[in-house]
């Protein structure tokens, strides 16, 4: 029998915990803000990782979008809920608050509109998490000062005439754009390079020292 | 065969061919769209697999328009392996070890059950176009007292692509309570003015047959090949997809080496349509052709809710995967979209992949890896939620 012939539900039991595979340290962090046993909507959710984390360890009803066929093959084969689709189109048709997490992972860079898919976010979403790179992270700006160069740092990998990233901004330009779009930040997390949480006494530091930053978000009332 | 004759698998009684056979609408006629009461109506229908005790692994196939209840096993009309006999069997996707599966023969079909090749009872002779036209709904609602009749509460999940893609959706719209997962397979919410088009070319071929008398063809004892081989063929190039066209026969001649200057097959795409056609007339009712394309050009669910395709799935509780195929020009992926979208908008739980294939329309018929892993997935996380095993 092929491997992929196997069929789940009549295995042995489950595999023990230690064996799951490691989230990714980001997501673990984005999987921190959910609530146990809320919906959620993961927007670019890759090959499921964090939606399969979600559901196994926090009872959450997950659903995602993922513009890769590979990574929805992924996730449908591995039984998760999630569609063929894309941030900047297919956000419209959800209803008003269909989700208590709308989540955007390392995505609101990469999408034709960022400003259109925030909005989006917090509609659908009761609450919205958007994580993405820091464009204002020191190394960014020195390579830039120095050499005059398109930065690449660890997560900014790619030259930039392939990269998919096409949309960068600051954690401060970001934070403009959800006052303009009367969007409140609930929390914010600042990771430095290791990606490891980083106390920043001040929005200036932050911007500074944080390589990624990840945002719990709702509208404003 | 000479044109005209009558097909001798067709002139076959119904009670020859093998497999189940139930008579419903004793107590419920079947209230058709058109307004007609039919009853009582038989269905032939197929079952693979044992029902488990607590009946919960049932999975009703539905097929498409000139499909039939011999999924897999080789076929009793023409001999051969059933239409989707790559998905449906021990240990594949479709897995006779561990589900019941339950394929029924369309109202309106040819293969045993009730359709305009039927006795009236009535007049003794066959229906002909005195049948009354069906719908979609009709067929399903046929396929629900089927299930009645087995005694199963909830399907484990309903599938089908094409036409049996439509059935599917109505199910899940018409009753969700009684669908725990739906998958429907290269199809449309509605059918599009190309494909209405495709039918009524299909159509008038038939009609315009000598041989088909106004549908009286059986009283005459002849067969309108020539129209319902029209029919086949042109059907037939609207599943396939100009690239499996192009590596399948190119512009290779047919066991000739230079152009004939004439009008003999000299392509072998010529030569492969034809006998398509021949050979789609020695399994299926010219009648039932035209009354099957004709339920699915009615076919318009959102237009049975207020025009808008999300009513139709309001509060739906059924877990939906929708699967659409790179080179579908007939069912293309904008098509099924449409479908995600409308299940989106209810915040319904929906997978949706569309899969890398040159095959057309066809592809949901063949065993492509990224289909069948997806499709088996979608299958193991349902029943891992549901519990569902076969004793």
């Amino acid at each position: 029998m092929s491997p992929d012939q196997g069929f789940p539900a009549n295995a042995s039991a489950a595999p023990d915990a230690s064996e799951q595979p490691k989230l990714r340290a980001d997501l673990l962090l984005i999987s921190d803000m959910v609530e146990k046993a809320s919906r959620v909507l993961d927007i670019g959710c890759e090959d499921g990782a964090l939606l399969e984390y979600l559901g196994r360890e926090k009872q959450v009803t997950g659903r995602g979008i993922e513009l890769s066929q590979a990574g929805v093959n992924a996730c449908v084969a591995r039984g998760l809920s999630v569609i063929q689709g894309d941030a900047d189109t297919d956000l419209v048709n959800y209803p008003d608050d269909a989700f208590d997490y709308a989540v955007l992972s390392q995505t609101l860079q990469a999408v034709r509109a960022p400003h259109l898919v925030l909005q989006q976010l917090a509609r659908i979403g009761q609450r919205a998490i958007v994580s993405f790179p820091n464009f204002g992270y020191w190394k960014v700006r020195r390579r830039l000062l120095l050499r005059g160069r398109m930065p690449v740092t660890k997560v900014l990998p790619d030259q930039w005439y392939e990269t998919p990233n096409i949309h960068l901004c600051t954690i401060r330009d970001f934070l403009i754009l959800c006052e303009e779009l009367n969007i409140e930040v609930e929390k914010s997390l600042i990771l430095d390079e290791s990606g490891r949480v980083t106390m920043a006494r001040s929005l200036w530091l932050a911007n500074l020292v944080g390589q990624q930053a990840i945002f719990l978000l709702r509208r404003k009332a | 065969m000479t044109k005209g004759e009558i097909s001798p698998a067709l002139e076959a009684e119904n009670h020859d061919l093998p497999g189940h056979r139930v008579e419903l609408g004793h107590d419920e006629p079947l209230q058709l769209d058109c307004g007609v009461e039919l009853g009582p109506f038989t269905v032939a229908y197929q079952t693979y697999g044992a029902l488990n005790a607590d009946r919960s692994n049932a999975i009703l196939v539905c097929h498409a328009l000139t499909g039939d209840q011999f999924m897999t096993g080789e076929h009793p009309v023409t001999g051969k392996p059933g239409w989707w006999q790559q998905l449906v069997g021990p240990g594949l996707v479709l897995d006779t070890d561990r589900f019941f599966l339950i394929c029924s023969n369309v109202v309106g079909g040819c293969l045993g059950t009730t359709g305009p090749k039927s006795i009236n009872p009535e007049t003794g002779q066959p229906w002909g176009l005195d049948f009354p036209v069906i719908t979609i709904g009709d067929m399903v609602r046929a396929q629900r007292q089927l299930i009645d009749h087995l005694k199963i509460d909830k399907l484990f999940c309903v599938i089908g692509g094409s036409m049996g893609g439509m059935q599917v959706l109505e199910w899940a719209s018409s009753y969700p309570e009684r669908v725990y997962a739906a998958v429907p397979l290269a199809t449309a919410a509605r059918h599009t003015a190309q494909n209405i088009a495709f039918h009524e070319v299909g159509r008038q071929a038939i009609m315009a047959d000598p041989d088909w008398h106004g549908g009286k063809y059986h009283e005459f004892g002849k067969t309108p090949r020539a129209g319902l081989s029209v029919a086949r063929m042109t059907a037939h190039i609207t599943y396939l997809s100009e690239p499996a066209l192009h590596r399948k026969f190119g512009r290779r001649l047919q066991d000739r080496k230079k152009l004939t200057y004439g009008f003999d097959a000299d392509f072998q795409v010529e030569s492969y349509l034809r006998h398509q056609g021949y050979s789609f007339v020695e399994r299926f009712d010219a009648n039932s052709y035209l009354y099957i394309t004709r339920a699915m050009d009615y076919f318009d669910l959102a237009s049975e809710h207020d025009g808008v395709l999300a009513n139709a799935f309001k509060d739906t509780p059924v877990r939906f995967c929708i699967i659409s195929f790179t080179s579908d020009w007939l069912f293309p992926t904008s098509e099924n979209r449409d479908v995600v979208h409308a299940l989106n908008a209810v915040a319904a739980d929906v997978s949706f992949v569309e899969i890398e294939s040159d095959a057309g329309h066809d592809a949901f018929l063949l065993d492509e890896p990224d289909f069948r892993n997806t499709l088996r997935g979608f299958l193991n996380g349902c029943a891992e939620r549901l519990g569902v095993f076969v004793e």
